[in-house]
C-alpha cells in the first residue's frame, strides 16, 4: 500500500509511522509516505481524516506520539517551526493585517537580516511570478480573497525553502477563482520546482493537479498512487467511492480463471443485488467463496435505448432519473430487480445508440470485464 | 446621491445629540467652570471672589505642593506599568483557555461589592496586626510586624488591586479577537516564540493595549480614596489636595488650580503615549 518513490531524483520527504492522538481522538494511525523531490503531492481525503495534522506535524506546529519525518534524509523532528526547511501557506492566509503586500513578502527575508537592495530585487520577483504587480502596496484588508492567496503563497515561497506546505489554499475561494488559480499553482510549482505538498478535501482539484496523492481517512492512509492509479484501481470501498462517483455491489468469488489473451485472471462474482452474476478482471487470482465488493464507474457503463443484448455484463431497465447537466447527463437507472445504477452518458451520439434516452425510456446497460473491479472492505488486511 | 449625504448627516448630528447635551451638561460646563475658578480669588469663607488672579498658580508652585504632584506622576506610572504587565500574560491566558466565561465572571466578581469595603478589607489584611502579619508571627517566620500600610507600598498595591480589571478587560477583549494562526505562521517564516508574538501579536492588539493604558492610567492619576485609606503622610496623592483645599481650607481657586494641572498631565500623558505608540509601530515596520 505504501507508495515507494522511484524517480530519478529521490526522496525529499520521508514520513515514517507517524501516529498523534488529541485526547482519546486518533488524529492519524501509523502513516507512512514517501515524497519525491521537486512533485506535487497531495494529501486527500475529507474533512476529520488527519491531513491538515499531518501537514502540522511536518510544519512544526505539532508534536507527533511516535514516527519520524526526514527531509533529504535528515530528521526534523526536534527542529522548532522556525528552524524547518519548509514554508506553509495557511487555510485563512494568515497574512499580518498591520503590514502590507510587500512588507508579507519581505517580513521573511528581515527576519534573515538580508540586506535591503537583495529583499527588494527578491520581492519584486515573487511579487511578478504570482502576478501581483500594482498591488504590492495594499493592506490584506484591501485585497480581494484571491490576491491575498497569491500573497500568502509569495511570503511562503520567498525564503526558497525545499518544500512547500499547502493547507487547503483554495477553500476559501468560489469555484471559478479555484480552477484559475489550480492552473497558476502548477505553472508556479513547475517555475519553482521544490516539492509541493497540498492538503485537499476536493478530489477533483487532487485529480487534476497532483503527481501523487495519498487518500485518508480516519487518520489512515489508504492508497498512495498517481492520479490514474487512485481512480482507476482503487484499493479499498472507501477509495474508489470517494475520489470520483462510483457503483459499489457487495459479491462473493464463485470463479476464478486465468485469461491468457488478456493476460490477467477472469473473476466471476454473485452479486445479490443485481441478481446475476458479473464477471471482471484482476491481476491476482481470488480465492472462491471471499466476500469483496464489485464497483464499476458511471461512465464505463454503456446506455442505448431499448431492449438489446450487448455483450458481456448486461442488464435491462428504466430510465428513473435523468439528470442533465450540459455536456453530458446522468441517468438512475432502475434494472428490473429494482436495484439503481448510476450512468454517465457524454452528448456525443453514435450511429449504433438508437434514438435519444429520455425519462422512462426502456434501456440496456452493459459494461466490459476489463472496466470493473474488485475492492476489499477498510481494514481487512488481505485482499 | 448628494441629498442622500445631506440627509444621513442630519441623522448623525441627531443621533449623536444625547451624547452631546450629556458631554456639555456634565463635562464640558464643569470643567470650564474649574477653569474660570482657578484664575480668580479665593473668597474669605469658601466661595471666590469674581477678581482674575494668577495667586493660586503662584501657590502651587510651593515645593511642598510640586513633590505631590511628582509623587502622584511616579506612583501611577508605576501602578499602572504593573496594572499592564500582570494583565498581559492574564488575558493571554484567559483568551487561550476554555473557561473563558468563568475567568470573565471572577473577574467582574468585585465589582459586585463596594470598592470602599474592599479597601478596608486591604487594611485588615495588611495592618500591623492584620491577618498577614499575624500568620507570618505565628508560624515564626517573623518576630516583628512587617510594616505594609500607610506607606507608598500599600498605596501602589491597593490602586493595582483595583485598578488590574480595567486592565485585563479590553486587553483580553484584543488578544480574543487576535488569530493565532499569525503565530504559527510568523513561527514558520522563522520568527522564534518570543519574537513571533512581539513583532505579529503586539501590533494587532495595540488598541487594546491603549484602552487599558488609558483606563488604568487616568484613575489611578486622579485616585483619592486609595491613598486616603491606606496611605500615609508619605504616599498623599493630589487628590486628596484637592479634597482638603475644597473642604478644609476652603480655598477654592487653588482646588481649581490643582484639578486643572491634573487634567492637563493626565491629557498629556496619554497624548504622548498615543504619539509614540505610533512612532513606535512605524519604527517597527522600518526595523522588522
Amino acid at each position: 500500500m505504501e507508495y515507494k518513490g522511484e524517480g530519478a531524483k529521490g526522496v525529499a520527504v520521508e514520513i515514517r509511522n507517524i501516529t498523534k492522538s488529541f485526547g482519546d481522538f486518533r488524529a492519524l494511525d501509523d502513516v507512512s509516505i514517501s515524497i519525491e523531490k521537486d512533485e506535487f503531492f497531495s494529501l486527500l481525503g475529507p474533512s476529520g481524516c488527519g491531513k491538515t495534522t499531518l501537514l502540522r506535524i511536518i510544519a512544526g506546529f505539532e508534536t507527533p506520539e511516535s514516527g519520524d519525518i526526514t527531509f533529504d534524509g535528515n530528521s526534523i523532528l526536534h527542529l522548532p517551526p522556525e528552524k524547518r526547511e519548509c514554508n506553509m501557506v495557511f487555510q485563512n492566509y494568515a497574512l499580518f493585517p498591520h503590514l502590507s503586500a510587500r512588507e508579507n513578502i519581505a517580513f521573511p527575508l528581515k527576519l534573515r537580516k538580508m540586506n535591503k537592495d537583495e529583499i527588494r530585487r527578491k520581492v519584486d520577483h515573487y511579487i511578478h511570478l504570482v502576478e501581483l504587480d500594482g498591488h504590492e502596496d495594499k493592506r490584506p484588508a484591501q485585497l480581494s480573497g484571491g490576491q491575498r492567496q497569491r500573497v500568502a503563497i509569495a511570503r511562503a515561497l520567498v525564503c526558497e525553502p525545499s518544500v512547500l506546505l499547502l493547507d487547503e489554499p483554495l477553500s476559501a475561494l468560489d469555484a471559478k477563482l479555484r480552477q484559475n488559480l489550480l492552473v497558476e499553482l502548477d505553472e508556479i510549482h513547475d517555475k519553482v520546482g521544490i516539492t509541493f505538498i497540498y492538503v485537499t478535501h476536493d478530489q477533483s482539484e487532487a485529480l487534476s493537479i497532483s503527481d501523487h496523492i495519498a487518500v485518508f481517512n480516519e487518520g489512515k492512509v489508504l492508497q498512495t498512487g498517481s492520479p490514474y492509479e487512485i481512480y482507476e484501481s482503487p484499493s479499498t470501498r472507501f477509495v474508489a467511492s470517494f475520489i470520483g462517483d462510483t457503483n459499489i455491489f457487495p459479491c462473493i468469488v464463485e470463479n476464478s480463471v486465468y485469461d491468457n489473451n488478456l493476460e490477467e485472471w477472469l473473476i466471476t462474482v454473485q452479486i445479490d443485488e443485481l441478481g446475476s452474476t458479473v464477471t471482471v478482471t484482476d491481476y491476482d487470482d481470488i480465492e472462491i467463496g471471499r466476500r469483496l465488493y464489485f464497483t464499476i464507474r458511471p461512465e464505463k457503463i454503456r446506455i442505448v435505448g431499448g431492449e438489446r443484448k450487448l455483450g458481456e455484463n448486461s442488464f435491462s431497465g428504466f430510465v428513473d432519473e435523468p439528470v442533465y447537466s450540459g455536456y453530458q447527463s446522468k441517468f438512475f437507472v432502475k434494472l428490473d430487480n429494482c436495484t439503481f445504477i448510476k450512468v454517465l452518458k457524454g452528448h456525443t451520439t453514435y450511429l449504433d445508440d438508437g434514438p435519444e434516452i429520455e425519462w422512462k425510456d426502456r434501456v440496456s446497460v452493459s459494461w466490459r470485464a476489463v472496466d470493473g473491479y474488485l475492492v476489499k472492505e477498510e481494514w481487512s488486511e488481505k485482499r | 446621491m448628494k441629498r442622500d449625504k445631506k440627509r444621513i448627516n442630519v441623522r448623525a448630528y441627531l443621533y449623536s445629540l444625547p451624547m452631546g447635551i450629556w458631554v456639555t451638561l456634565f463635562f464640558a460646563i464643569p470643567i470650564a467652570i474649574i477653569l474660570i475658578y482657578s484664575f480668580l480669588e479665593k473668597g474669605l469663607y469658601g466661595g471666590v471672589e469674581w477678581r482674575a488672579s494668577l495667586a493660586a498658580y503662584k501657590a502651587i508652585l510651593n515645593p511642598n505642593f510640586l513633590i505631590v504632584i511628582w509623587r502622584t506622576v511616579y506612583i501611577s506610572v508605576i501602578a499602572t506599568a504593573i496594572c499592564l504587565l500582570l494583565s498581559f500574560p492574564a488575558s493571554y491566558a484567559m483568551a487561550r483557555s476554555r473557561h473563558q466565561t468563568l475567568f470573565l465572571f471572577l473577574i467582574i466578581i468585585p465589582f459586585w461589592t463596594n470598592s470602599l469595603i474592599r479597601v478596608y478589607a486591604w487594611i485588615n489584611l495588611l495592618s500591623t496586626e492584620g491577618l498577614i502579619n499575624n500568620v507570618l508571627i505565628k508560624l515564626g517566620i517573623i518576630s516583628e510586624p512587617i510594616p505594609m500600610i500607610y506607606n507608598l507600598f500599600s498605596v501602589i498595591l491597593v490602586l493595582v488591586y483595583m485598578y488590574l480589571p480595567f486592565a485585563i478587560l479590553p486587553l483580553f477583549t484584543a488578544i480574543d479577537r487576535f488569530d493565532f494562526s499569525l503565530l504559527d505562521a510568523a513561527r514558520d517564516l522563522g520568527c522564534g516564540r518570543l519574537r513571533a508574538i512581539i513583532l505579529v501579536m503586539f501590533p494587532a492588539i495595540r488598541s487594546g493595549f491603549f484602552n487599558a493604558l488609558i483606563f488604568t492610567l487616568i484613575p489611578i492619576f486622579g485616585a483619592y480614596t486609595v491613598p486616603l485609606l491606606v496611605g500615609g503622610m508619605g504616599s498623599t496623592m493630589v487628590g486628596n489636595i484637592i479634597v482638603d483645599q475644597v473642604q478644609k481650607t476652603r480655598n477654592w481657586p487653588l482646588a481649581s488650580a490643582f484639578s486643572v494641572i491634573l487634567t492637563l498631565i493626565s491629557m498629556i500623558g496619554v497624548m504622548a503615549m498615543l504619539g509614540s505608540g505610533k512612532k513606535k509601530e512605524e519604527m517597527n515596520e522600518k526595523l522588522l
